[in-house]
Order: structure tokens, then sequence, then C-alpha cells
């Protein structure tokens, strides 16, 4: 490669310290172009394996709901996308909180790959807080189940955090492993004579449902069809935490400081370790509340599939990358995956055009194009720099000098 | 002043003989509950570990604190299986105990392990981080059987597999060195694109059905004296073909890495690549080529996963194994032995874990969860005891 990159774009140490190069460089031009590469590609594969990429894609889109936005959809088509939208945000909600998992961990440095875990972690502790206590008035209820869904997550990342902070073992190796531990703990409580297994039903696999006082109330759509629940004010209120924490608080400060240079914020006498564990459990936090949002809002049990197949820890990661770990970079990246899910899903995609699971692969493809190519964020600033020098010199555009400051 | 550093050189070395005798006497009281001696009673178990909680424990007070540590906690847990093994019923334990049974099943499922983890050993080495051997693993396991099903033999499905975890290293090589992405989380996209990859082809080619149950297997081989002998033969008397190939890669890594002048230079490259690049070598070539070889080694451990052991390819059946092999690398100091240490314990574990249900069933799954959390006991424990290459991680810009 003979382009020298600007300044800006040369190789710093950690994780945190090069996405914000990124962030300084790129605005929102670079997340758009990663995406549409991305899709791009994926394309190309469904066209390798004969199918027909615009009309899968447009398939997909049919099936978000994305156009009950638009004020021309109007009667059957409205009332059916609307239905759809309600789809997506329900699969909006838990990402948008996976997503910040993944995104605070990246701010101070560590790369939180358990969101899986923590995830599932949090739906057992909700599911089981939820199911219990029969008798209990509806607000104490819904709080409690919450509070032990976040208590569990927090515990969860906790132990990957402790471990770093103590004997520094690297947190993608830790938090995998205790995402495959949460789900073989999973399978073991509510599989068929396990602990937690429903009494009701001694065969299936599967836990107490969630008693009526502990469900989050639905505010758009039919509870049975399961209408949109109050869980997505829930996401979005804690998108807003997240940039309080971070912006706003002396913590978020070392917790930026620690991610951008460890060294240096140990000589000026932050305590590294106590900031990583403080970290993940805060990731845990948003992970297991994620893991709440989908029971106490319309899953209200947990079947030994629901922990097996569950992937919304890793959808997390390009959330989080494509957001640059921003709080306001989240919302575009969270609303096209979670349109990518629900698009894709048994229920939303049409399998005359195209096979449903072959979707959900899809989706992971152009996911990992998306982390692959956010990876290589020199390369697209050096572009954007060659780019900048074609059209000569101009400042960087204004919401990335904004965001370099602030989110 | 000699005989002061003498003195000291030999305080040292018994802090460390005694740490490691303490680890040994905790495996040793839990070994006298376990068949064939299968002691009734705790009380010697539990004095000897009590002795190996004193060794580790002085270790620690003679500066071997990491080592002291580790033995007292063995210690510990020896003791800790040896009351429960005496507690439990004595037909269980000889049910699961049998130890050429174990020892074979440690074997079948260290293999992809160990060829994992010789994969990650020629990347780091080279100063290159693959996460993505889980990603690599798994183009193999989809792949070997995809080819062999599609080309009829187990041999070109080998093939196969091995070029579809070669050409993701390259893509891995290409990011992680030509573009100098961050090392760790192109990996992380590598395994994500691997899972679709992977699933995509398999449910457009198989669909509903899965693979077939008849594709050519890769052959096991029976070795003919050693069959016979009583307890060696029912061990390692019939291995996979594979297995064997992974146990003789091991010195032949080794002889490469440590006795021949391209181990040498690939070796430098990862510690010191800029004076590697003043003395003429190819340093981002040889990274390449090491990346390269990484996912095909990598692949070929999947390749063993359903066309070796299995018969049969599932979505996202690595299940974490390329990262166990990571941690059987750091686990091993990057040397290949120490890295075929990490991957037997951690086949020993899984083999264990297999049979472990015929103590209770309900609890069987969670037995299965024994692999990772000694693989996170692992991780942290030896952790920072041994060093990685020194230019690990860091692309290298040509000046």
């Amino acid at each position: 490669m003979s382009a020298a990159p600007e300044p800006d774009a040369v190789v710093a140490a950690t994780p945190a310290s090069r996405l914000a190069a990124y962030v300084r460089g790129g605005g929102v031009v670079v997340p758009v172009l990663t995406t549409l590469l991305a899709f791009f590609a994926g394309g190309l594969v469904m066209l390798v394996t004969g199918s027909d990429p615009i009309a899968t894609y447009e398939a997909i889109w049919k099936g978000t709901g994305l156009q009950w936005i638009f004020p021309w959809t109007t009667g059957d088509e409205r009332a059916l996308a609307a239905v759809n939208l309600q789809q997506t945000l329900l699969v909006t909600t838990p990402l948008i909180l996976t997503g910040l998992a993944v995104a605070f961990g990246f701010r101070a440095g560590l790369f939180n790959i358990g969101g899986n875990g923590q995830y599932i972690v949090g739906a057992i502790a909700a599911v089981w807080a939820g199911s219990s206590f029969p008798d209990m008035p509806a607000f104490a209820h819904v709080f409690i189940s919450i509070l032990a869904a976040c208590a569990a997550g927090a515990l969860w990342a906790g132990i990957a955090g402790v471990l770093k902070a103590t004997t520094g073992a690297h947190e993608v190796i830790t938090t995998i492993m205790l995402n495959w531990i949460a789900i073989y703990v999973g399978l073991w409580l509510f599989g068929v004579g396990g602990p937690l297994q429903t009494e009701l039903e001694p065969e299936i696999p599967k836990s107490a449902d969630v008693v009526e006082g502990a469900k989050l109330p639905v505010f758009w759509g039919e509870p049975i069809l399961q209408g949109l629940h109050i869980g997505i004010f829930i996401a979005l209120a804690a998108v807003v935490v997240f940039w309080l924490i971070l912006n706003r608080s002396t913590t978020g400060f070392e917790v930026r400081a620690v991610g951008f240079n460890p060294e240096a914020a140990r000589y000026s006498g932050m305590s590294v370790g106590k900031n990583y564990i403080l970290v993940m459990a805060v990731c845990g936090v948003f992970a297991g509340l994620a893991g709440s949002m989908d029971v106490l809002g319309w899953q209200f049990r947990l079947a030994t599939n629901d922990i097996q197949f569950q992937l919304i820890g890793f959808f997390g990661i390009a959330v989080a990358l494509l957001g640059r770990n921003t709080a306001t970079g989240t919302v575009a990246p969270v609303l096209l995956f979670g349109a990518l899910i629900s698009g894709t899903s048994q229920r939303n995609l049409d399998p005359t055009v195209f096979d449903p699971s072959l979707a959900s692969n899809l989706t992971y493809i152009i996911q990992g194009l998306v982390i692959l190519i956010v990876s290589a964020d020199v390369i697209v600033l050096a572009l954007m720099a060659r780019a900048r020098g074609l059209f000569g010199r101009r400042k960087p555009p204004e919401p990335a000098a904004a965001e370099a400051g602030e989110p | 002043m000699s005989t002061s550093v003498a003195a000291a050189s030999r305080v040292a070395l018994s802090a460390r003989a005694a740490a490691w005798v303490g680890i040994g006497l905790g495996a040793v009281a839990w070994y006298l509950a376990l068949p064939p001696i299968l002691l009734r009673t705790a009380i010697p178990s539990l004095l000897i570990a009590a002795v190996g909680v004193a060794a580790g424990a002085y270790a620690v007070r003679e500066g071997r604190r990491r080592l002291g540590w580790i033995a007292i906690v063995i210690a510990v847990i020896g003791a800790i299986g040896a009351v429960v093994a005496t507690q439990s019923g004595e037909g269980n334990l000889e049910r699961v105990f049998v130890w050429s049974a174990l020892i074979a099943a440690m074997l079948r499922f260290a293999t992809p392990l160990i060829f994992a983890a010789m994969g990650g050993i020629l990347s780091e080495r080279s100063g290159v981080i693959n996460i993505g051997l889980e990603g690599m693993m798994l183009m193999g396991a989809f792949f070997g059987i995809f080819g062999a099903d599609l080309l009829g033999s187990w041999f070109l499905g080998i093939l196969v597999g091995v070029a579809s975890g070669a050409v993701l290293g390259l893509v891995h090589a290409v990011v992680s060195i030509h573009l100098r992405a961050d090392q760790v989380v192109s990996g992380t996209g590598i395994n994500i694109i691997a899972l679709g990859i992977t699933g995509y082809v398999f449910i457009y080619h198989y669909g509903d059905q899965g693979t077939p149950p008849d594709v050519s297997q890769v052959p096991n081989l029976t070795i003919p004296l050693i069959e016979d002998i009583p307890f060696i033969g029912e061990a390692i008397g019939t291995m996979n073909l594979l297995t064997l190939t992974a146990l003789l890669f091991v010195p032949v890594l080794t002889v490469y890495l440590f006795r021949t002048r391209g181990g040498l230079r690939l070796r430098s490259v990862g510690e010191k690549p800029r004076a590697a690049d003043s003395v003429g070598l190819p340093v981002l070539r040889t990274r390449y080529l090491a990346v390269i070889a990484s996912g095909a080694l990598s692949a070929l451990g999947g390749v063993y996963l359903s066309i070796g052991l299995l018969s049969a390819f599932s979505q996202n059946m690595t299940a974490g194994r390329g990262f166990i092999a990571l941690a059987a690398v750091i686990f091993g100091s990057w040397r290949p032995y120490g890295a075929l240490a990490g991957a037997l314990l951690f086949g020993f574990s899984s083999a264990v874990a297999r049979r472990l249900p015929a103590f209770s069933d309900s609890t069987a799954v969670l037995f299965e969860a024994l692999p990772y959390v000694l693989t996170l006991v692992v991780v942290a424990g030896v952790i920072g005891r041994s060093r990685p290459p020194a230019a690990i991680g860091v692309p290298y810009v040509k000046e």
C-alpha cells in the first residue's frame, strides 16, 4: 500500500484511540459507505447462489414495516406495515442495549463479546423473578425483575472484568467462554428435570411463565399479536444514561482516559483495574437489561431453544462498531440491523422469494463484513484523506468535529 | 558473594520444586479415590492434599507466587474431588473413570484443538493475532464434509476443507497485514462471516435434511502390535488418521520453529520485525504465509470434526473450540509441546464431561460446560506467566 495516511490515521495502540481517529476522520459518510459495501457484498453472495438480490432485498424491505413512516403508505398496506414495524421495534429494543453493552466496553479499550452470555443470564434472572412472587403489585414486580436481570448481567460480565483486572486475562477469550457457560447453565436450568423447569408441563424444556403483573405494558398494537411494549422507551433511556455516564461524569472521564491510554491513566493516579471491573459490570447491566426486555415484554418464558440459538449479543458488535461506539451514532445502525433481522425472520420474509433460514445466515455475512471493514479503519481514513485531497483542502464535516468532543 | 547467589538460586529452585510437588500431590490425592485404587475413605487423600497446600504456601512465601497459588488451588480441588469421589457409588466411578477409554476419548477431542493450536502458534509467532481460528475451523468442518460428499472421497474432502480455511486465512491476512486493521476486531468479523457462509451454503445445498449419513469418513488406523497390549491397546491402539497426523505434527513444528532457518526467520519477524526487515527478510510475506497456514491448519482440525469424529455437520458446530485452542497456545507459551499439553488437558476435560452423566442424567448438560470453565481458569491462571512474541498485534509499516 503506497498511500501515506494522514498523521491522524497512524495506527494507535488501543481500540478506543483507533476508533476515535475513525470518528474524527470519517463523520457519517464512512459508516454509510461501509454499510453499502457490506450489503453489496451480500448481494454478490446471493447472485452467486442463484437468487435475485434486488427481489430479495425488496422482500426484506417489505417485512421491516419501515414503510409505515412514509405518509403515502395508506390503508391495508399501512396496517400491515404497522404490525411489521412493531416487530422491527421489538427486535430493535434489545439490540440497542446489546449495542450499548459492546460500545461502552470499547470506550474503555475492552472488547466485550460476551453480550450474548450476559443477555442470557439477565433473561434467566428476569424469567425467574417474573414467574415467582405472584401477588406482588405490578410496578414493584416489573422493577424487581428488571433489577434482577441487570444484577445478573453485571455479575456475569464482572467475572471477565475481575479476571482482566487481576490476572490480565484477555477479555475476548474469557467473555466467549462465559457465553458458552451461560448457554449450558441455561440448558441445564430449563431442561427436562432441571431446577427451574416449569412444573406444569414436565416434558417440555422451558421455564415457568411470567406472571401477568410482571409483564411490560403494550402501548402500540394488540398485546395478543405481540404489539410494541414500553421497553423501547427503557432502551432509549439507557442510551441517554450511556451518554450521561460517559460525557458528564468523572467515572466516564476515567473510563475514556483508560480507553485512550491505560498507561497514562495509571500514571495520573486512576486505577485501571477498578475501571475495567466497573466497565464490564456496566456492560453486563446493559446486556442483562436487554434480556429482561425480551422476557418481560413479549417472550414471557424461556425455552431451551431460545437460549441455544440466541445471537443478539453478536449483532450488538456490528451495531456498536458501525455507530462508532457513541450514543448518537447507535441510532441508525440499530434501526438498520433491527430492520434486517426482522425483515429476514420466518414471520416476515416471503419464502418463495428467499428462504428465511438462508436469510439469517445472509445477515451474519453482512454483519461480519461490516465488522471486517470497520476494523480496517486506517484504509478508510486514508481513502477519505485522498478524497479530501482530490476536492481540495477543506475542513472535516461539522458533525465529526462535534462528535469528537462530545459523544 | 557467589555463595549468597548460589544460596539464593537454591532457595528459588526449591520454591519452584515445592510448587510442582504441591500440584502433583493434589493430583495424587484425587487419584487415590478413583479406580483402580478406589479408596473408600477420604482421610489419606485429605492428608496428602494438606501437604500439597503446605508445599504451595511455601512456594508462595519464597517468592513463586503464581505457581504457588496454582499449587494450592489444585491441591484443594484434589481434596474436594477425593471427598466427592468417596461419596459416589463405586459402580458409577468405575463406569466413568475407565482410564483407557478416557485416554482414547481425550485424543479424539484434542485433535481439532491440536491442529488449530499449531496454526495459532504459526500465526502469532509471526506477529499476527489470529482470533479467527474458530471461523477457519468452521469453514474446514463444513467444506470438508461438503467436498467429501460431492467428490466422493475423504481425501478430497480434506483438500477442499483445508483450501477453504486457507482462503479465509488469506482474507484475515489481507485485512490485518495489508490494511493494518485491529487484529482482534478483524478476527471477530472473520468468525461471523464464516458462520454466515457455512450456514448459508449448508442450508442452500442440504436444506432441511442435513448432511447425508454415509459421507466418506477419514479412516481409523489400527497399530497392529500396540493393539494387543492390554491397557495401552485400548487407549492408543486405534486412532484416527488425523489424530495420528496431529500428534506427529507437533514434533515436526517444533523442529521447524526452533531448528531451521525458516523457523528462525518466522520468529524474528514476530519479535523484531524492523530488525528483520533491515536484514532483508520479507516481513509482510512471511506473515501472510504464516496466517494462511494457520487458516489451513485450523480448517484441518475442523475437517476432523465433521468427517473424522462426528460424520455430520451442524451450524456453528465448532462451539468455541477455536478459542479453546487459542487458550492452549497461551497455556503452552507459544510452543508446540506446551500447546499439545494444553490441548490434551482440555480434551481430557471434554472426555470426562462426556462420561459424567453416569452420575446424574439431568445434570449431563451442565457437565458440557466443563471444558469452557477449565479454559477460563487456565487463561486466568497462566496469562502473564508467559511472554508472547514481542511484536504481536502491531501491524508492520515499511519505511
